[in-house]
């Protein structure tokens, strides 16, 4: 079977062709059945390969397919890699994946690019997968770089508004500058290896010595790539613009598997960067400082969907931090709860605004769990989860990368916590806007309050029932618990295991730092349900003048404004200067220049033709002495 | 008659075909030139394959004496009529074959004096497919001007409304560099002496042998005589030549003819200025320049470097400020050709073979642009970018090949323009560590021209084809916009299917021309740094 695993990309790649080519003919019925059917199916086939790695002795298997390229001194084989990490993320991908499409049936029914949507949304699943299988950082690049071109398509899906455009636009730029660095990143690690691949690179990294500039400056090449696929500081502005495209691509790609790349990579590759202490510090810097940063943001933001968006960042800076304080299982731990709770949060989202017409308000939503049962009991679940609450999934995966920050250093883990009890507060806050109190929109869309359909509502189910038993894989043993997925991910971090030694904090201290976190949360669900159900308050109409800190933050401490007149501005003025004048009136100016001159030269030369005899033997005879006396003198 | 001398001479006969037909078989010339390129297109093919069985040194060879005259004297003028390809010319060949198919298929556009200019085309069908297979230096120079006559033709007399400003413009370019490339020429005619006979000769081979230079000549290697206004002659006929060629590539800051040559020309003119015309810049520098005069290669491959660094960046910032659709992707090609001289510099064999498949890459890309562009004008005698909006609700599967070609051309993965960037890029960046001739910063800093590849393009993209309809023609371009005919989709369908074949399956190129660019590269840096060692000593530079 697991010989057999190129099936698993192979089939959306398929679906893509069937709804990209039979677009315009396909009835809604059949795209929506072929591409959901693509991603079950790969589904299934993962399951049978995650039964198989479990069951077999080898857990790391390389399946060449074709000699990919070959020239000059780099050989790079189209191979696939099948162990533990890329099987369990192939899972989420298909998984969840699967979830979202079926979902996406009901969501995108009325509209008129449906078998579009579902052929971009398999090519998504395709890239992903190659992203993930990929054997060689190369492979890795292409799935990397084909997700970027999905979000890109998919963003800009509705691309008669031109500021849906602008943002598509800006992820995939904002993107590749990170991809620059990660391309970098691997000509760096083939000038110092021969090689791209992972079982040749990875090995031979462990042999350096700790510390050691080359890996520095390769680990800290990817991890800029991972910043702009994974959105973290400075390169994070184009998540939230990216909540342009439809919802459930939001829930699939910029939440629970694209974003999660970076995460992925590093994990891979962590044999290179436990060996940069450097890097893993900056990382972990970067990290938390990303998870405070957009939880802040996420503090005043009014659109149900902008505040999941920056809460997706903000969640990808803990697994950033785990990473960076060797927590590898931890963050992967983390990828995958949120994975769950964070989908599930952006269908809810969706079919919020399924229900209201479109709207995305929160300001002008409210009391919405009478006409949404299914939809709030799941999303509050959600809520539960990704607040860190016991014993609902993302509490575990949080407590392990917050117990290792402690290890670390007890600053990081002092930041984290502060960024949870963020991260409660604005979740529940909006909760609260959303489905409690008094309905603040208009008569009409009161009118049209509706439960979604079947095929949204049991995706949510799904979703829910993994976002609570989810954290159950790696219960900690200060819990209990056999920390099954840390057994089952051991053999990916061998070499980092070396030099990230487990836990040693005892078990006090653990109970310590999970009781005051935990307390910490609920006072600050405390303060968000006085707030917001008790006094009702409902955020500020567009306008409104706001105390400063909290303009600053609902206007996103105007980073975008300040890239754009840092960065943008001044390259179209270069750009402009370099057309205009350089091109031009400089360069052209000395060509056309030169030709005028040769005209206006020859235009007096050409009065030397005078045409009369004597004028000719004048000259004549000047010629000659000329010559005689110039021969006189060089004798 | 061999295999290569039917491919160059085969339009050659139906240029003079189309030149003695009667005027009532004018409707017949397009059909005819079609066809002509489309028996190209097989044939190279087929070498191709053949080629590709044992992809190693020149092959198909004929070889045949031409000229022969006693020069008093002198000595005597020997030319030869030698063509033959190996893993750098092949492909081009074949690249060239089939933009000339595709040109010839956008040539329906032309309505005027079809004799003439069908004529013409099939002459300049002649030339390129000439040039890429000379290995007689006299030889090449004979295609290589050639190319020029039938060119400046078919853009003065059948362009644009500034047309004879752009056609002069080229010509004047192009022969300044090729009228110093004749001197060069010259004196490496009496530079090297035929092993075989002991006469002077033109042949390339022989001249890429030191063993076959005399001590006392213009061009010898390691000789206090080659010498030319005090400086080292072969460093000289090193620059000169390279001009020549860095000219035609275009490389910034020599590069002005080509954004008005674009576009003033006709679309299928300039599907073959930059489907072809650049690449034989490029195959210049590689086959001449580095096979003759190595160790000015290896001297001032730094100089060389910053030039490709310079165009990739400085083209990739024009087109971000062009507003005429073709003078934007003409501003591109300059960027991506910077790729090219890039690859070269480095001197390695990943930066070679790049520069090669990015030279087919591009060919392809290239000449499925500017079609893509005269699908545009066709319509509406229009390409002004602003001019138009939300393309893609009016032509939606013209939007398909647009999105295809750009995403392709900003180097996505899984198509070609990436594999010919990174290739390149990897090359100048492993320079520092193989022969330090390029620092890595110019690898890092010329990557960034990826990244404004994807700004021009996608800008291009959003003005044009998102958002709501809206054009400038009003309700007359609302008609006159329609979607592919069948003849275009004919021509975009397989340019953008090869695109993904060379970028899914790159083997297709690198296994041919590997071997030919390795030795190349190595012959280029090896000997370049014993000659330009022993020039050094000489000179004490």
């Amino acid at each position: 079977m697991i010989q057999l695993v190129w099936l698993i990309p192979i089939l959306p790649l398929i679906g893509f062709l069937i709804n990209g080519i039979g677009r315009n003919r396909l009835p809604k019925s059949v795209a929506g059945v072929v591409g959901s059917a693509a991603i079950l199916v790969s589904f299934i086939l993962s399951l049978c390969i995650f039964f198989e790695l479990r069951a077999g002795e080898t857990k790391s298997f390389t399946i060449e397919l074709f000699s990919w390229i070959s020239a000059g001194n780099l050989h790079i084989p189209f191979s696939f890699l099948v162990d533990p990490l890329s099987v369990l993320m192939l899972l989420i991908i298909t998984g969840v994946g699967f979830l979202i499409h079926v979902y996406s049936i009901g969501y995108m029914h009325d509209d008129e690019g449906f078998a579009r949507y579902f052929a971009y949304l398999n090519l998504f699943v395709f890239f992903m997968m190659l992203l993930v299988l990929g054997a060689n950082y190369v492979i890795m690049f292409i799935g990397w770089e084909g997700v970027g071109l999905c979000s890109y398509l998919l963003i800009g899906f509705w691309f008669k508004k031109q500021e849906y455009n602008n943002a598509a636009k800006k992820a995939f730029i904002m993107n590749r500058i990170g991809d620059l660095g990660f391309l970098l990143g691997v000509f760096l690690i083939f000038n110092t290896f021969g090689s791209v691949s992972f079982a040749e690179v990875l090995p031979r990294a462990a042999g350096f010595v700790q510390g050691d500039t080359v890996l520095t400056a390769i680990t800290l090449l990817l991890f800029i790539g991972a910043t702009g696929k994974s959105a973290q500081l400075p390169l994070y502005t184009w998540l939230p613009d990216a909540m342009a495209g439809p919802t459930p691509v939001s829930a699939l790609i910029h939440a629970a598997t694209m974003v999660t790349a970076g995460i992925y990579m590093i994990a891979r590759s962590s044999a290179m960067f436990v060996l940069a202490p450097f890097t893993m510090d900056v990382i972990a810097v970067i990290g938390v400082a990303t998870a405070i940063f957009a939880a802040l943001i996420a503090l005043t933001q009014t659109d149900i969907k902008k505040v999941l968006a920056y809460s997706t960042v903000s969640q990808l800076g803990y697994m950033f931090l785990g990473l960076g304080v060797g927590a590898f299982t931890g963050s992967v731990f983390h990828l995958m709860t949120h994975a769950f709770f964070k989908a599930l949060l952006f269908l809810g989202a969706g079919s919020v605004i399924h229900a209201m017409s479109g709207e995305q308000d929160m300001r002008k939503m409210g009391g919405l769990k009478k006409a949404l049962p299914v939809t709030f009991i799941t999303m509050l679940l959600a809520t539960f989860a990704i607040s860190g609450l016991p014993p609902f999934s993302g509490f575990f995966s949080k407590d392990e990368i917050l117990a290792h920050a402690y290890e670390h250093s007890p600053v990081l883990w002092g930041l984290g916590v502060v960024g949870a009890l963020l991260t409660a507060f604005y979740m529940f806050r909006m909760i609260f806007l959303t489905f409690y109190g008094g309905f603040r929109g208009t008569h009409e869309q009161q009118h049209h309050l509706h439960e979604s359909p079947k095929n949204m509502t049991i995706p949510l189910i799904v979703l829910a029932v993994l976002s609570v038993i989810g954290g159950f894989v790696n219960i900690p043993h200060v819990l209990g618990g056999g920390e099954s997925l840390h057994h089952y991910l051991a053999p990916v971090f061998t070499y980092a295991s070396a030099y990230i030694p487990g836990l040693t904090l005892d078990h006090t201290t653990e109970f310590v730092l999970m009781g005051v976190s935990m307390l910490g949360v609920l006072i600050s669900i405390f303060f968000a349900y006085t707030k917001y159900v008790k006094k009702s308050e409902v955020p500020a109409a567009e306008g409104t003048r706001l105390p400063a800190l909290q303009a600053a933050s609902y206007n996103k401490f105007y980073v975008d404004e300040l890239y754009d007149n840092l960065f943008r501005k001044p390259l179209d003025a270069l750009s402009d200067f370099f057309y205009k004048v350089i091109d031009k009136s400089g360069i052209d100016g000395v060509v056309n220049g030169f030709g005028k001159a040769v005209m206006e030269g020859s235009k007096n030369l050409r009065l030397l033709q005078t045409g009369y005899t004597g004028f000719y033997i004048f000259a004549m005879v000047i010629g000659i002495i000329l010559i005689m006396v110039l021969n006189f003198f060089l004798m | 008659m061999g295999y290569l001398s039917l491919l160059i001479f085969l339009p050659l006969f139906f240029a003079l075909v189309i030149w003695v037909l009667p005027k009532r078989f004018e409707p017949m010339f397009q059909a005819l030139s079609i066809g002509v390129s489309a028996a190209q297109v097989i044939i190279s093919a087929a070498l191709y394959y053949m080629y590709s069985l044992s992809p190693e040194g020149f092959r198909f060879a004929e070889h045949a004496d031409w000229i022969y005259l006693q020069l008093g004297t002198l000595g005597s003028l020997d030319i030869d009529y030698f063509v033959a390809v190996d893993g750098l010319s092949v492909g081009l060949v074949l690249l060239t074959s089939i933009v000339m198919f595709i040109a010839a298929i956008a040539s329906n556009e032309i309505k005027e004096n079809k004799r003439g200019y069908f004529a013409l085309f099939n002459l300049l069908g002649t030339a390129v497919m000439g040039v890429f297979c000379a290995l007689d230096f006299f030889l090449f120079y004979v295609f290589y001007e050639l190319m020029l006559l039938p060119l400046y033709f078919l853009i003065g007399m059948w362009g644009g409304p500034n047309r004879e400003y752009a056609s002069v413009k080229f010509f004047i370019y192009t022969l300044f560099g090729s009228v110093f490339m004749l001197l060069v020429m010259a004196g490496l005619y009496f530079s090297v002496t035929d092993p075989g006979t002991g006469h002077h000769t033109f042949n390339m081979l022989h001249m890429m042998d030191e063993a076959n230079y005399s001590r006392d000549a213009i061009f010898s290697i390691g000789s206090e005589q080659a010498v030319l206004f005090g400086l080292p002659a072969r460093l000289i006929g090193f620059a000169v030549l390279f001009i020549a060629f860095a000219i035609k590539i275009p490389v910034v800051p020599l590069h002005t003819w080509l954004p008005d040559a674009h576009v003033e020309a006709p679309t299928p003119i300039s599907i073959i200025l930059a489907g072809i015309l650049l690449k034989i810049g490029a195959y210049g520098i590689i086959r001449l320049c580095l096979g003759i005069f190595p160790d000015g290669q290896v001297y001032f491959s730094y100089w060389i470097g910053v030039i490709g660094m310079v165009s990739i960046l400085y083209g990739a910032f024009n087109a971000l400020a062009s507003s005429d659709l073709k003078r934007m992707i003409a501003f591109s090609s300059i960027s991506h050709m910077g790729f090219v001289v890039l690859g070269i510099a480095s001197l390695t064999s990943e930066g070679l073979n790049g520069a090669v498949y990015q030279m087919i890459s591009h060919g392809v890309l290239s000449a499925m642009l500017f079609f893509i562009a005269g699908v545009l004008y066709n319509r509406v005698h229009d390409r002004y970018i602003p001019n138009f909006r939300g393309l893609a609700l009016q032509m939606p599967r013209y939007t398909t090949f647009v999105v295809i070609a750009f995403f392709a051309s900003l180097g996505l993965p899984g198509m070609s323009g990436f594999i010919g960037e990174v290739f390149t890029l990897m090359g100048a960046f492993k320079s520092e560590s193989v022969n330090q001739l390029l620092p890595r910063w110019f690898a890092i800093v010329s990557a960034t021209g990826i990244l404004f590849g994807a700004a021009y393009f996608l800008w291009t993209l959003q003005r044009m084809f998102f958002g709501a309809r809206r054009f400038f023609g009003g309700e007359a371009w609302h008609r006159a916009l329609t979607d592919l005919s069948a003849r275009e989709l004919f021509v975009l369908l397989p340019l953008g299917l090869t695109t993904i074949i060379l970028g899914v399956y790159p083997s297709i190129i690198f296994d041919v021309t590997n071997l030919s660019m390795n030795t190349i590269a190595d012959h280029a840096y090896r000997s370049g740094s014993v000659y330009l060692n022993m020039l050094k000593v000489i000179f004490g530079l």
